[in-house]
């Protein structure tokens, strides 16, 4: 047996997460609703902390349903491109340390973005996680899930087309 | 027109419509326009400086929420569903204004269209549909 001496974890652990942060940090209005992601593996989870200006509803008080479908579509659009990102860094195709703002990967462009209201939002923290059923070679189809307090009550749901950015380099 | 103001004080007290700084610039009968300018804080792609999709569906939103209660008889609504079709990038720096139209309404539903325009009025940024609670309507 003459296999290569796996990396260290923190190594990896490291190339991971800044690949996520400079996907992630590199779009304002993520910065703007307070929008977090942890990472287990490849699996993403999105955060969205409650803030007062996230109100839609303030007699209730309840999230703005135009907060909600934000929330699930950016949990989309960063799944569909992480999981694009991810297929890059593992094949070693990617240093996450050369992605700055001139040199990220295209973001992929929403076609269109279905919200199934289930609940109102409670005015807490809320997590999303997204699941891309089918992408293509131009087309992607993700499926989004949100819940506050308890993961199998989903507050919202949403299906979403992207258009995928043309992978051959800018030039 | 009918009594703008109910429709007027649900905007006005939304935070987080006041977050984006959207302005209501006409409401009744089951109609609504709002506005809302362009942010650097709002865009979505930073190779573009184009808004993010999120920020154009909650003005739309808004916008389908407002016309709902501006239809004859309607007390309060909550969004069940609402699509949203992108059909181009808004131009970064101009205004994005919504029209919504509540066009059906039953005591218990209320059906509602919308377009978003940039400041070019010809082809719409995105158009919307949804279905929203009816509470109040006889």
């Amino acid at each position: 047996m003459n296999r290569p001496k796996p990396e260290p974890v923190q190594v990896i652990k490291e190339r991971r997460d800044t690949a996520l942060r400079r996907l992630v940090g590199g779009i304002p209005y993520i910065r703007f609703l307070g929008i977090q992601f942890d990472r287990r593996g490849d699996e993403l989870t999105a955060v969205l902390p409650f803030d007062e200006k996230l109100i839609g509803n303030p007699f209730l008080p309840a999230i703005h349903g135009g907060v909600t479908s934000a929330f699930l579509e950016i949990t989309g659009m960063i799944e569909l491109s992480w999981s694009m990102l991810w297929e890059e860094m593992e094949k070693g195709n990617l240093d996450p340390r050369a992605l700055d703002a001139d040199h990220l990967p295209r973001l992929p462009k929403t076609i269109d973005f279905t919200v199934d209201y289930l609940r109102s939002g409670l005015p807490r923290d809320a997590y999303a996680r997204a699941r891309v059923n089918r992408s293509g070679r131009r087309y992607a189809s993700v499926h989004v899930e949100a819940w506050q307090d308890n993961r199998s009550r989903l507050f919202a749901q949403a299906t979403g087309h992207f258009l995928i950015p043309n992978r051959d380099p800018k030039e | 027109m009918a009594d703008p103001t109910p429709a007027q004080r649900f905007i006005e007290a939304i935070p987080h419509s006041r977050a984006l700084c959207m302005h209501l610039e006409e409401i009744g009968d089951g109609r609504a326009v709002i506005s809302m300018p362009w942010a650097e804080e709002l865009v979505g792609d930073p190779s573009t400086g184009v808004i993010a999709g999120g920020a154009v569906s909650a003005l739309m939103d808004t916008c389908c929420g407002a016309a709902v209660m501006s239809y004859p008889g309607a007390k309060g609504t909550a969004t069940l569903d609402l699509r949203i079709e992108y059909m181009r990038a808004a131009k970064p720096g101009q205004r994005i204004t919504a029209r919504a139209e509540c066009f059906h309404a039953t005591r218990t539903v209320a059906f509602v269209r919308a377009t978003a325009h940039d400041e070019d009025t010809r082809l719409p940024v995105a158009t919307a549909s949804g279905a929203f609670t009816m509470e109040g309507a006889k």
